[in-house]
């Protein structure tokens, strides 16, 4: 077979926030580095990134410091986080948003002219740097018109289908490209996977196509190990009507600032059910949800800014009993606190405020859902948005087990736990990014060359032909709808024990499925090709969860199980589910306790709790 | 709705034809809905982009029923009713494949112009202090989605081929967008000139009707671009003062010359 032949020393596989973050940093160590993206660049998922990116710069309210962005961070996740991960992040993020500005981001600004910060859930002060609603697609140009003159060689629309290795070592990855569907050999001395989530193993999801777990399987395929694969964050508020739009995204901005949720009945059902861990930061009653909203600091946050996690489920229980919206959601309204603002404050005008906080919510819904949330409710319900398992790294590296094979933002894992705040995957991409390209720069000029063994490049690209080869029988799009089907049935929200041993059965029968898949046409720019094989990475990734959501019975974070719906912390608060492939091909699933906090963090924890800590680091 | 007839181009830069499709029409669906219809059920080798189906990343531009649009954001209810749809590639790109074009221009292109470059930090921590009004003149620009539409529809380049000479409104808002950062040092105005060729837009604003985001395109951008240049260039008074004062980035300039930019 033929092939092309480029060479490295560190190849990036995916060109978000965090791919371009990592590219950028290895190529300013003085190290070759090629960027490979399955899209265009600029178009990757960090666009859809709305409310902002979280770091304690305290600019808005300057009780707040990375202690506390820590403490948060580990709350939300409900203690199963990497503690050191989380450090480093709370840490480090100021940093990295300065950086953006000295870049040409231009974010939003406070009176006295510095960068302006917003609530968000889960966050105890005002801490997302933020362009009205639209702060990921500040990012990701900012990082794209900066990483354009630092020398890094960009591969646009080629997709990665195998990393290869040299005895036990990263040495490159198998491409193609989608105008021609030609294979590309990337050879390197360390890669650096960046390739974002898993959102399409779902039905209903705000991911786009190209979301499919190809990160996580690379690098589970090339001995790397899983860890919280059984944490899926399902974002409370999807658009849900009409059908075509079902999924996208309705920024958490909107609860932020001052959106209100309410059931059919009218009723503001997120009062009715504050946790214990979060009551003594939420607010009382609706005046001091607000007046926190407008940023006094002597009030606590409205109940619509608990976690995601929560959040989601109550809306799902508000829909189940009968009190939903009329297309099974609840709503979501910005008049409320419009009315209340304009009593205190004469001349108020909600249609113009909204549209200068929210602009592309008030264009989204405007052109795709003929509603203008200025004036009319939303629908909103639970959509799947976000991956917080997935491939395990060294808190100090983000190297893998592999050797030279390092990963960052959505396909790595650690720093979230059970449960994700928001904000913080933006600063994620951009501190853990940033140590992955150092660090890959750094193992790059401590070890010798690598070989691209010729078997493992001629094994892959046979496989990936394969479906041109196969009599018609099975049609890839239809064996992804089926998966995305089940998974949201059965593996969804709300999970129980039979009904994920039968997505286990039926994962079994896909697999089969999508090994009779047949591709009609030429290989030049064709979806169905590239759905045939994105189909085994989504099917690997889907028993992943599967497996992982099985052996956690308990609740905790975004984990939800109707046969354990509490929290276990004796068995299950102190450890981590941790998944690799077998020599026989099969998944291999464990236990491991996670490492004792130092002092220092569980000080900053437990100051942040009224002097106790929480059960789990007892 | 019940059903809808879409005229879809298949071919390649050697040849193509179109091709009529027909695709069940749900209620709020979008062009782009239909085409991956046809797609899982019809053609699935019909080649076309896409990423967050939100108007969010500019990557599934097309023409319309000739006119240059996102196919995420436009709604089939939204077009004549019970007339056929026709979905074509972008036409002042080269054609790879059916819906898709070779936009690599674009890229090369961006990489022409001198990026931007901060005075030093007026904090110790490294930033900047900038107002919410600066800011908001030059977030306009940066809410550019890059989907090329407005490169698409500019007679300069779709007819007139000039794309070594002209850069197009796309890179010209990207101009606008680093030249009115407050916080810049770099001065772009000969480029814009001489490399960028500015002089080729006779401001005709199709650009600012096909941009999706709503950027005043000619009027925000373009034409303070031309002021500037006209200023640095032609006006007789600013080349004598050009003699002898110290020499100042364009748009912080002295009061006298910034007099001079509407006059």
């Amino acid at each position: 077979m033929d092939f092309q032949v480029h060479e490295h020393d560190v190849i990036v596989i995916g060109a978000g926030g965090a791919g371009l973050r990592a590219a950028i940093e290895a190529s300013a160590a003085g190290v070759s580095v090629g960027l490979v993206c399955k899209s265009l660049l600029g178009k990757a998922h960090t666009v859809m990134a709305e409310g902002g990116i979280a770091a304690a710069l305290a600019n808005v309210d300057n009780r707040d410091n990375w202690k506390v962005h820590f403490a948060d961070t580990m709350r939300g996740g409900q203690y199963v986080n990497n503690w050191r991960m989380a450090q480093l992040h709370a840490m480090e993020a100021p940093d990295r948003v300065r950086e953006l500005e000295a870049w040409g981001a231009v974010f939003d600004r406070t009176p006295d002219g510095k960068i302006l910060q917003r609530n968000f859930g889960g966050h105890k002060y005002p801490r997302l740097a933020h362009v009205g609603d639209r702060t990921g697609l500040e990012l990701i140009r900012t990082l794209q018109d900066h990483g354009i003159h630092k020398g890094i060689q960009v591969y646009m629309e080629r997709t990665v289908v195998r990393l290869l290795l040299d005895a036990g070592r990263v040495s490159g990855a198998l491409a193609y490209d989608r105008e021609r569907g030609r294979f590309t050999v990337f050879k390197a001395k360390a890669v650096i996977l960046a390739c974002g989530g898993i959102g399409k193993a779902y039905k209903i999801t705000s991911n786009s196509w190209e979301c499919t777990g190809d990160g996580h399987t690379l690098a589970y395929d090339a001995g790397a190990e899983w860890i919280d694969m059984e944490f899926v964050q399902f974002h409370p508020t999807g658009m849900i009507w009409p059908p075509s739009v079902r999924g996208i995204l309705v920024t958490e901005g909107v609860r932020g600032e001052g959106g209100v949720l309410r059931n059919k009945e009218g009723k503001r059902f997120m009062f009715g059910d504050i946790p214990d861990s979060y009551k003594p930061q939420t607010a009382k009653d609706e005046e001091e949800g607000f007046n926190y909203v407008l940023g006094d600091k002597n009030a606590n946050r409205p109940p619509e800014l608990l976690t995601r996690d929560h959040v989601a489920r109550c809306i799902v229980r508000e829909a189940r009993e009968g009190r939903g919206s009329p297309h099974g959601g609840v709503f979501l309204e910005l008049q409320t606190f419009a009315e209340w603002y304009g009593k205190k404050k004469p001349g108020f005008k909600a249609e113009e405020h909204w549209k200068k906080k929210l602009p592309s919510m008030y264009h989204q819904f405007k052109e795709l859902g003929g509603l203008d949330i200025t004036k009319e409710p939303m629908e909103v319900g639970p959509t799947t948005h976000y991956m917080m398992g997935g491939v395990r790294v060294d808190s100090d590296t983000q190297m893998s087990r592999v050797p030279g094979l390092f990963a960052c933002g959505e396909c790595a894992a650690g720093i979230n736990g059970a449960n994700r705040l928001g904000g913080n995957s933006l600063s994620d991409l951009l501190v853990l990014g940033k140590l992955a390209g150092e660090h890959a720069a750094k193992f790059v000029k401590a070890h010798p060359a690598v070989n691209t063994p010729n078997d493992q490049i001629e094994d892959a690209a046979k496989w990936a032909l394969a479906p041109f080869d196969r009599p018609p029988a099975e049609n890839p799009y239809q064996v992804m709808h089926d998966l995305q089907d089940m998974m949201q049935d059965l593996v969804g929200i709300v999970r129980k024990e039979d009904e994920m041993v039968r997505a286990l059965d039926g994962l079994e029968k896909l697999k089969a499925r999508a090994a009779r898949c047949h591709v009609a046409g030429h290989r030049e720019y064709n979806p169905g090709w590239h759905t045939a094989i994105d189909l085994h990475n989504l099917l690997a990734v889907s028993e992943g969860i599967t497996r992982a959501a099985i052996l956690r019975k308990e609740s905790r974070g975004a984990q939800f199980r109707d046969d354990y719906p509490t929290k276990n912390t004796r068995e299950f608060g102190r450890v981590n589910t941790i998944q690799w492939k077998a020599a026989d091909g099969s998944m291999q699933i464990k236990l491991e306790p996670i490492a004792p906090m130092p002092q220092e963090l569980k000080d900053a924890i437990a100051a942040e709790g009224g002097g106790k800590l929480p059960e789990e680091l007892v | 709705m019940g059903q809808v007839t879409l005229k879809v181009w298949r071919g390649n830069s050697e040849s193509g034809q179109f091709q009529e499709y027909t695709a069940e029409a749900g209620e709020g669906m979008v062009v782009l809905d239909a085409v991956h219809q046809v797609q899982a059920t019809q053609a699935p080798d019909l080649a076309c982009r896409w990423n967050c189906k939100a108007g969010k990343c500019g990557s599934c531009s097309a023409e319309i029923n000739g006119k240059p649009r996102l196919m995420c954001m436009t709604r089939l209810d939204d077009l004549p009713p019970g007339e056929v749809i026709t979905v074509e590639p972008m036409r002042t790109f080269p054609l790879m494949k059916d819906l898709v074009t070779d936009v690599g221009w674009n890229y090369e292109v961006k990489k022409q112009i001198a990026p931007f470059a901060p005075r030093k930090a007026d904090h110790r921590d490294g930033t900047w202090k900038m107002h919410q009004d600066d800011a908001d003149r030059v977030q306009e620009f940066r809410k550019c989605i890059e989907c090329y539409l407005c490169q698409d529809v500019c007679h300069v380049l779709r007819d007139h081929h000039k794309h070594d000479q002209f850069v197009g409104p796309r890179f010209l808002v990207h101009l606008a967008q680093v030249e009115m950062n407050p916080l810049d040092t770099g001065d772009r105005i000969a480029d814009t000139k001489n490399k960028h060729g500015i002089g080729y837009c006779n401001i005709t604003k199709c650009c600012t009707n096909v941009c999706p985001e709503g950027i005043t395109i000619t009027d925000n951008a373009i034409i303070p671009l031309k002021e500037r240049v006209v200023d640095e260039h032609y006006d007789p008074v600013m080349m004598l003062l050009r003699l002898v004062l110290p020499k100042k980035k364009s748009g912080q300039r002295s009061a006298v010359s910034g007099q001079e930019t509407h006059g």
